[in-house]
């Protein structure tokens, strides 16, 4: 891509002055501006919050081995699935691949040396530890159970647990995606290098830009919300609750509006890092760039539009119900249109089985089923029924955990050797590939079935005939658990033991290819001229490293 | 070899569970909303295995061969991108039209139907039927008649739900929503609270006894004689002191009610408004905000004084002043 094909590769990468070894110490950590470094810190830092929320989830998945629950008592087990929700959407899913991968590979894709506002990118990482700290010194302080949506008005003024400090540490954790979305618009808008055009621009980036506009728009809905039901709980205004004059519905409005865009917040990225996966290991352009790129403006667009349909059972007016229902059925279409475009983009390829590959995969599969699985819940007839059971859990499930997770896998393989200079043991990531797509089914198909045979959602304790469908999520969930351990082990084995990997291991094309790995701190030695479109496998060639 | 695996762990779920693939279908409306969930199904594993199967003979046909191989550029291909947009298009424009007339004709209740009204609060059922019998956790209807809920909750958002008669309504604080089926079966089937609502949620749940109607009125008729809803409404309408100024014959200070139930009146605001459970509700918790036109703004709120139940109550014996009125007319 670039021209500048730099004379680095013959430098071992031990002695070369890289992102890594620039400084050291815990200040040149906790001061960088490097949008590198402050990847890895949110990498850590979310990672922590992963294994906390996945802790919780498996406590939940023991308890509900038995009918009548087998380890704790109904309100323990309330607030574990509440606390599971909310470190899960909000301190992993949603800056998961934007915090990440974004903050590292946005600047390199485009050719630049650090996002617009470096100082501000960092800010943003603190405000989300403060964000955090406060949610978990709420977990310590003995927990909280509304639930993740907070519904009110249990949440504002029968739920006796922490609320106000979880709510806040949401509230809080808001600004920080706030401001990353921000430094992303900007940075693409103002900062691609010369001759990298919008529709030379990996579709990665196109990815992030979408979510970034949710990011700004729909954010400070969420923290407008949260601050309503503040008022409500300390002060007693009355906005919810119908006992002082308030609305009960209209929390439903509110957190929705917010809260359905954060679904393709969590998407969205993921289907960026696929289309980079794709076409990498099938060595193609991808397939109908323009309607892979258009269809993720689509998305951001038609998903603030389609909140009510979390509200089909409320009591809202049919014709309300209708609009919604309708416009959830467009968003399907865009999120179709990139399935088929990924699956073509095989067609005729070179196609090889690394383990991002496998992970690329895996997303194909369990999206679509997530996604068509939405169809039940957009159809406003079966909506009825299914609402508020396992199907609901299933289906976010397979988008949330089955696609942005394995997506978020997936790009972490992909961009290790460049994030780190290291390869990891293949074997081992494809094997861990195989373990969580496995553990991942056997722990959610069973959830489909359960809430068609009518089994709500959030129960401690259930009734008999539900039980083998149970057991078989609980041990898929055990499998899926040790599936997400070994990535962590290797990965982090492969930190100091790892072969060197070379600039580019995977003979990828993108300007991130083209520095050394790790890369130097300005990114470029030279800001590179772009000059063909974004995954020209079939013209001039890049070398393995 | 994904897909195997994927479509495998599928079978084995169902080979387990195929005795019970579907909750049992025990209402009037069941059958149609199975027939459309099946269609989904179906819809749902055509296209996942179908796109499956095209990855997996890709991923063979086209695997790496050689580590320099460069394959052919692939031309964007418009009809193509066109045709898989429409076809999907179309496909959810059906599946639309399908789950949106099937739940029109779900939604709206036959206009003879039994009134029943459902009370939820932390963490039980409280259900009252018009004749007076009250019972709590245990709802029992008659089959083959259309039974009508009326709901409200005292706290907090419960939802009731009958998955048998997949049926499925929020309870709402401050508000009634409504909720009916024609149970199809005898028997007896599971009644859950489906909104999550604090530390025994997962206990709020009971039983919904679907009897013969000479079974139904048997048990209606057993136990001890109690006065019906609208008899227990008039008692505390008097004992509130509601009929020193809701005259009958309308020379009160405040409006007569006889045959108010069911009319358009108008407010002091000049809106016009249908006089309906919530109308009622407003009236006694909140009488500032409904007062009639050509009547003073002087009656108290009743906030505090009654709960949910005696509100219901309150509702059915302005319902019954406005059936008594209909039948001295038709007589």
């Amino acid at each position: 891509m670039s021209t500048a094909t730099l004379d680095v590769h013959e430098v071992p990468t031990g002695s070369r002055v890289n992102y890594l070894n620039a400084q050291y110490g815990v200040k040149s950590w906790l001061l960088t501006t490097d949008h590198k470094r402050i990847a890895l810190l949110y990498l850590a830092s979310i990672t922590l919050m992963f294994f906390v929320g996945g802790f919780f989830a498996v406590l939940m998945r023991l308890h509900l081995i038995e009918p009548q629950g087998a380890l704790v008592q109904p309100e323990t087990y309330n607030k574990l699935f509440t606390m599971h929700g909310v470190i899960m959407v909000f301190f992993f899913l949603v800056p998961s691949i934007p915090a990440t991968l974004g903050n590292f590979l946005v600047p390199m894709m485009i050719g630049a040396r650090d996002l617009a506002f470096p100082k501000l990118n960092l800010l943003s990482w603190y405000i989300y530890i403060i964000g955090a700290i406060f949610t978990l010194y709420a977990v310590i302080s003995g927990g909280v159970d509304t639930g993740w949506t907070f519904y009110t008005p249990y949440s504002s003024t029968f739920s006796h647990t922490s609320v106000v400090p979880t709510a806040l540490g949401v509230f809080i954790t808001g600004f920080s995606s706030i401001l990353t979305g921000l430094n992303f618009v900007v940075t693409i808008h103002k900062m691609r290098a010369p001759g990298l055009t919008w529709f030379r621009l990996p579709l990665f980036i196109w990815a992030i830009y979408a979510t970034s506009i949710i990011f700004i728009l729909g954010t400070p809905v969420i923290a407008i919300t949260l601050f309503l039901l503040f008022l409500e709980r300390v002060l007693h205004i009355g906005i919810f609750d119908p006992a002082i004059g308030g609305d009960p519905i209209l929390f439903q409005h509110l957190f929705w509006f917010y809260s359905h865009p954060a679904v393709y917040i969590m998407i969205l990225p993921g289907m960026g890092v696929m289309s980079e996966l794709i076409t990498c290991f099938s060595r193609k352009r991808i397939f109908g760039y323009s309607f892979v790129a258009f269809s993720s403006l689509a998305i951001a667009i038609i998903s603030f539009l389609v909140w009510g349909h979390h509200m089909f059972v409320t009591g809202q007016s049919i014709y309300a119900g209708l609009i919604f229902s309708v416009l959830s059925f467009m968003v399907a279409i865009p999120s179709a249109v990139k399935v088929f475009n990924w699956t073509a983009t095989l067609y005729k390829g070179s196609i090889s089985y690394d383990a991002p590959m496998l992970y690329a995969l895996g997303f194909i599969g369990l999206f679509t089923m997530g996604g068509l699985t939405g169809l039940f819940l957009a159809s406003l007839a079966t909506d009825v029924h299914l609402n508020g059971t396992y199907f609901i859990v299933a289906h976010f499930h397979y988008i949330m955990v089955g696609g942005a997770v394995m997506a978020y896998l997936g790009g972490i393989h992909f961009w290790w050797p460049k994030i780190t200079g290291r390869l990891y043991p293949d074997g081992w990531a494809r094997f861990a590939a195989l373990v969580i797509f496995v553990g991942f089914n056997l722990t959610f198909f069973p959830q489909f079935m359960l809430g068609y045979l009518g089994m709500p959602r959030r129960y401690a304790v259930y009734p008999g005939e539900f039980q083998v469908l149970n057991v078989m999520s609980s041990a898929g969930a055990s499998i899926l658990g040790i599936g997400y351990l070994i990535p962590l082990i290797y990965l982090t084995w492969s930190m100091r033991y790892g072969p060197t990997a070379g600039p580019n291991p995977w003979q990828a094309k993108g300007l991130e290819w083209t520095t050394p790995s790790p890369p130097p701190t300005e990114n470029f030695e030279e800001i590179p001229v772009v000059t063909e479109e974004a995954y020209d496998y079939a013209h001039s060639r890049v070398t393995r490293g | 070899m994904i897909g195997v695996l994927q479509s495998g762990s599928v079978f084995l779920s169902l080979a387990i569970q195929a005795p019970q693939l579907r909750p049992e279908a025990a209402s009037s409306i069941a059958e149609g909303v199975d027939h459309l969930y099946f269609a989904l199904t179906f819809i749902t594993l055509f296209f996942t295995i179908a796109i499956f199967s095209t990855i997996f003979v890709f991923m063979v046909k086209y695997r790496r061969r050689a580590d320099d191989e460069v394959p052919p550029e692939i031309e964007q291909n418009l009809p193509l991108e066109l045709a898989w947009t429409i076809i999907p298009a179309l496909i959810c424009a059906g599946l639309f039209l399908w789950a949106s007339s099937l739940y029109f004709e779900n939604s709206r209740p036959p206009s003879a139907s039994t009134e029943i009204f459902v009370i939820g609060k932390q963490w039980m059922w409280h259900i009252q039927h018009p004749e007076g019998v009250r019972e709590i956790n245990e709802l029992h209807v008659p089959v083959g008649v259309p039974v009508e809920l009326t709901m409200t909750s005292e706290d907090v958002i419960h939802d009731f739900y009958i998955p048998a008669f997949r049926v499925k309504k929020d309870v709402l604080p401050g508000r009634y929503t409504s909720l009916w089926f024609q149970a199809t079966k005898v028997g007896t089937y599971h009644l859950f609270c489906a909104q999550y609502c604090g530390a025994d949620h997962a206990e709020m749940l009971g039983w919904v006894y679907v009897m013969s109607p000479a079974d139904y009125e048997t048990w209606l008729s057993s136990g001890t004689p109690s006065p019906s809803m609208a008899q227990t409404g008039e008692q505390t309408f008097n004992k509130l002191g509601c009929a020193s100024c809701h005259l009958p014959d309308g020379t009160g200070r405040g409006p007569s009610l006889v045959a108010v139930y069911g009319r358009e009146e108008e407010l002091k605001t000049g809106e016009k408004r249908l006089v309906d459970e919530a109308f009622i509700r407003q009236a006694v918790m909140n009488p500032n905000s409904v007062v009639l036109r050509n009547y003073p703004a002087i009656m108290p709120t009743f906030r505090g004084q009654v709960n949910e139940e005696q509100v219901l109550q309150l509702i059915a014996y302005v319902k019954s002043l406005a059936s008594e009125e209909r039948n001295a007319n038709g007589k």
